[in-house]
């Protein structure tokens, strides 16, 4: 499956992403386990909700965090993350 | 014994709640103490309503729940739904029975997210022998429902001498029920299961084809199915890192309230476990003795003291360690630098050796199986 801008991330079946507190950190829960997430990886998957794009997302980033040119980085992880199956391309 | 400043352990992620000891079946390899049936004082929801608002305060995110058979609690849903509320992603682990359309149905409005179902084997002759009940059939319609519920279909397969030569059948029943992961979970030598060693305890013949025939199974499904193949540790070079480290990640309330850093913990002796009758979460998780006593690596004993790898493993199972050596800072003796590693060497032999007729003396094929019942349990402590 090819995976770009018009791609709508959502979150794969059975997981489930939250902040912790505690951790200080967003983490994605499945079935008897957890990832921790680093930062950039949290703000991504918050936001693949399945509407957005990959193209919105990027555009949302860029202007949260005040970046340029996001797209590359945010276009490979979800690849990872759709890899992992922590993530489904609708 | 004080916490070393700047060494406080991590959250509790995993919470284990043992909701009752009460079982519809009597598996032979049942990890649940042998003395379960002095018991009799289960914890009411209230108290697990406050047990897991509290352990979702100092951190944790799994809740497991689990027994005996969960499903024997009526109140089951409730204790579901508040720890869905609370934040936790919830992990029912359960043999199925008293799992019918009603109950998935609520617990799934309740928000439970995962149902682990157990198989005792592929045939309904040797799942009803090793549970000592009828169980396949009802088993195999939960199956079904788990998955009309749109649930992962998530296979746990207990293996031993009985079964494991079956892997092959197992693997395909899991792949008819739709299953996507399978987990076959050799047999851990705690409680009811210790008890029955002799007679569990696979030979390494048939633990290598068990191995073999899972890794072709993966090449041809590996796709829709994953396999997992836990290897019984007894014949591993290395101990497992049991728990990550006793107090570290995991902790477990029993069906009368006693908080253990191991569901198996029960068995070490001198270790006043607290109980959450009387004592909250983060005095249990940070300050108790009981969770101190075996975090960070001061109190090992050679080997393991000085051990390069007492970071990767922990020493092993302390549960294993007292069970097997009487002493449970010794080095779990699955690991070859013990000086105790004879003892397992030799279970293992006992395993291989040739059995029934011809079989050198002491090696019987006779003793009975003890099944896991409340009335077994009472003779064995009177």
């Amino acid at each position: 499956m090819s995976i770009d801008a018009q791609s709508r991330p959502a979150l794969g079946r059975g997981y489930r992403l939250q902040w912790e507190e505690v951790q200080k950190a967003h983490v994605l829960l499945y079935p008897e386990g957890m990832i921790k997430l680093n930062g950039s990886a949290g703000e991504i998957l918050k936001r693949c909700d399945g509407v957005k794009t990959i193209g919105d997302i990027t555009g949302d980033l860029e202007s949260a965090f005040s970046a340029k040119n996001l797209s590359g980085d945010v276009i490979a992880f979800v690849k990872l993350a759709v890899e992992k199956n922590w993530v489904t391309v609708l | 014994m004080p916490r070393i400043l700047g060494k406080q352990p991590g959250p509790p992620l995993w919470l284990l709640l043992e909701l009752t000891y009460k079982c519809p079946l009597h598996c032979v390899f049942c990890y649940n103490p042998t003395d379960f049936a002095r018991v009799d004082q289960e914890l009411d929801t209230a108290d697990w309503i406050r047990v897991m608002r509290e352990a979702r305060a100092l951190g944790a995110v799994q809740l497991g729940l689990s027994g005996g058979e969960p499903l024997v609690r009526e109140d089951l849903e409730e204790i579901v739904a508040e720890g869905q509320r609370l934040g936790f992603y919830t992990n029912l682990i359960t043999s199925g029975v008293g799992l019918n359309e009603t109950r998935i149905a609520a617990l799934k409005a309740a928000g439970l997210q995962h149902i682990q179902l157990s198989f005792q084997d592929s045939t309904k002759k040797m799942n009803d022998f090793l549970s000592s009940t009828r169980t396949f059939d009802l088993k195999s319609k939960v199956a079904a429902l788990i998955k009309k519920y749109e649930y992962p279909m998530v296979l746990n397969v207990v293996l031993h001498r009985h079964n494991i030569d079956h892997v092959e059948e197992i693997l395909q029943m899991a792949d008819r029920m739709g299953a996507e992961y399978v987990e076959l979970a050799n047999t851990q030598y705690y409680g009811w299961a210790l008890h029955n060693r002799e007679q569990l305890l696979p030979s390494r013949a048939q633990v290598e084809n068990a191995e073999k025939i899972t890794q072709r199974y993966r090449e041809s499904h590996g796709q829709r199915m994953r396999i997992y193949f836990v290897v019984p540790d007894y014949f591993e070079r290395r101990p497992k890192p049991c728990m990550n480290g006793l107090g570290s990640v995991f902790l477990t309330v029993t069906p009368d309230g006693t908080a253990l850093p191991c569901h198996a913990a029960r068995v070490l002796p001198g270790l006043d476990f607290p109980n959450v009758r009387s004592a909250g979460m983060r005095e249990i998780w940070f300050d108790s003795t009981a969770f101190n006593r075996y975090r960070g690596d001061d109190w090992m004993r050679e080997p393991c003291r000085s051990c390069p790898e007492k970071a990767k493993d922990f020493g092993g199972c302390r549960c294993q360690a007292y069970l097997l050596t009487g002493d449970a800072a010794n080095a779990d003796p699955v690991c070859d630098l013990s000086p105790h590693h004879g003892i397992v060497k030799n279970a293992v032999a006992r395993a291989d050796a040739p059995r029934g007729e011809g079989a050198a003396p002491g090696i019987a094929e006779e003793k009975p199986l003890v099944f896991r019942t409340p009335r077994n349990s009472a003779e064995l402590f009177p």
